[in-house]
């Protein structure tokens, strides 16, 4: 597992993917958390980082099926799963690797946004008037959300050999893991069902844990979805022996 | 025995790719796998690595099943898929230590790429992209993983194809090489290439096995049409030559030159130079073609020869 990891963090930094990941995801936040006057947190006055955690997700759909399309994808294109395959690692192994290292790239991306905090640390009145605690559990959250995203943009991968099918198909999944249920628990259709429909999307637990709240039920919920889709990763990946 | 294949039948769908085919190979043992495209050879080849599962049938390699043993398999294979896959935004030597790691090779694995490097010829080519090298030397890539974990077994589907006439020379002797004291199954549509390097060729058709023998029985056992140019200093008329026994057809290449086809061709030989000296001429040149194997392989393949065209196309 960690030659694979080690392999696909090296061909990330190869091939420029994690520049203009890591780039644009800074580009965007910074946009949206210092420029645009309808969120920027000098405008409104708040001394969080809210503009940050209610953007980053919607970026991390579009990056991360990006950055995780190529994963199954285009080793069934060019044919390196045959010499990958019959090379003594399991295909356990192969998808956990390329799962950490999607994993790991993301948190590349989200390091550099800590000068945001200090910055906005730095700024409030008087200094260092911040919530620390619901910072820390927004980044928790957010990086459970881009894990569960790199979890079903590598199925996406797996299901198809052509990356452009793979990114479409991982956006909309994305999406709708994402938001779709929360949207859905809003109709009021359903009656006391809604909650439980919004339950099932991740808005809400990222929310939840966005407040500066550690639930194990929301951690669990975040790695069953995760377990979920590499289980799902690993039978199509297998599939091919049938 | 080093590989055993006990009845395997693989079938896409409704299509038979390969129909219960059983052989065995040694230990040390160079077999050529013939067969012309969509034989079953390459499908053959991935059952043995572990990349596909038969449908029916056993098959083992040193001992272990492919199947039920994948791993134990896998670590003694070295495979050369057809397609020759690799990374091609890798570095030669970074996508070799990659695949050294990958097969555990531990402390030594610096070590054992450098040397595989120079053993394939690469040393030149070692800090260059995958993506930047010719298909030749892609192929030395592609060969080098493939022996870099000094297999027991070599699984080489169509190793040579790409390659320049020299680097032709040398990768064979490299397997050669290998194949002295390790397993080594290729496949090839290069006729003169199997009768090289292989002691041993097993033709496959339509996903059966219509001959597996040794080189010496296999060319002996077709009655083989020889081919003989003949170049006389001065013009020889071809009726002479005709009535030499044995000989089937004679084509005037033109005044003084012929092609002789026939069976026996020693006797021809002797009969041609006879002619010479009755006609007071000399022989200016006299080449022999002997396509003993391919024409074997034309004899027993023949039924479907709209697919026998292989080397053409290729």
């Amino acid at each position: 597992m960690f030659v694979i990891y080690i392999k696909e963090i090296r061909s990330f930094l190869s091939s420029l993917i994690a520049y203009i990941v890591i780039i644009t995801f800074l580009l965007a936040i910074g946009l949206f958390m210092w420029i645009f006057p309808d969120t920027n947190v000098l405008d409104i006055g708040y001394s969080n980082l809210d503009p940050l955690f209610f953007v980053a997700p919607w970026v991390f759909i579009f990056l991360v099926s990006a950055i995780t399309m190529r994963s199954f994808a285009d080793e069934k294109r060019a044919g390196t799963i045959e010499t990958l395959t019959t090379s003594p690692v399991s295909d356990l192994s192969i998808i956990l690797g390329k799962f950490f290292a999607g994993v790991t790239l993301l948190l590349f991306a989200l390091i550099p946004t800590i000068v945001y905090y200090l910055s906005v640390r730095y700024l409030a009145y008087p200094v260092g008037n911040i919530d620390s605690g619901a910072i820390l559990g927004s980044y928790i959250g957010l990086l459970m959300v881009g894990a569960t995203f790199v979890s079903i943009g590598m199925f996406a991968s797996s299901i198809t050999d052509n990356q452009i099918s793979a990114f479409i198909i991982s956006t909309f999944l994305c999406f709708f893991f994402f938001s779709a249920f929360h949207y859905l628990g809003e109709l009021k259709v359903l009656g006391d069902l809604d909650y439980v429909i919004s339950w099932l999307g991740m808005f809400a637990h990222y929310e939840s844990i966005s407040r500066g709240v550690l639930d194990t039920r929301d951690a669990f919920y975040f790695l069953s979805v995760i377990v979920f889709f590499i289980l799902l990763t690993k039978t199509v990946f297998g599939s091919r022996k049938w | 025995m080093s590989v055993i294949v006990d009845h395997i039948s693989k079938i896409y769908g409704e299509q038979k790719a390969v129909d219960d085919i059983s052989f065995q190979v040694n230990k040390g043992e160079i077999v050529g796998f013939l067969g012309p495209n969509g034989a079953g050879k390459s499908t053959t080849m991935k059952i043995l690595t572990c990349f596909l599962p038969q449908t029916f049938g056993q098959a083992s390699v040193c001992g272990h099943d492919v199947v039920n043993e994948t791993m134990e398999v896998r670590r003694k294979v070295g495979y050369l898929p057809e397609q020759n896959p690799l990374y091609l935004d890798m570095y030669v030597k970074e996508y070799l230590l990659f695949m050294a790691s990958l097969r555990k090779l531990g402390p030594g694995s610096q070590k054992r790429v450098e040397s595989m490097i120079e053993r394939t010829g690469l040393t030149q080519e070692r800090k260059k992209k995958i993506g930047q090298l010719s298909k030749g030397y892609r192929q030395r890539v592609g060969l080098a993983q493939a022996m870099l974990h000094e297999p027991e077994v070599l699984i080489l589907d169509e190793p040579t194809s790409g390659l320049d006439p020299n680097q032709l020379v040398e990768i064979r002797s490299l397997i050669r090489q290998i194949g002295k004291d390790k397993t080594v199954i290729l496949s090839s549509h290069i006729m003169q290439e199997v009768e090289a390097l292989c002691s041993r060729a097993i033709i496959i058709n339509k996903g059966k096995i219509v001959a597996d023998d040794s080189m010496a029985k296999l060319q002996g056992s077709v009655s083989v049409s020889a081919k003989l140019t003949v170049e006389f200093r001065d013009p020889v008329h071809s009726d002479l030559l005709r009535k030499i026994e044995g000989v089937s057809q004679v084509e005037n290449l033109g005044e003084k030159k012929f092609a002789i086809h026939g069976s026996s061709i020693d006797k021809t030989k002797e009969q041609v130079f006879a002619i010479a000296v009755e006609a007071k001429t000399i022989i200016l040149s006299m080449q022999e073609d002997e396509q003993k194997l391919e024409s074997v392989f034309r004899e027993l393949t023949k039924s479907a020869p709209a697919k026998s065209q292989k080397a053409n196309s290729k």
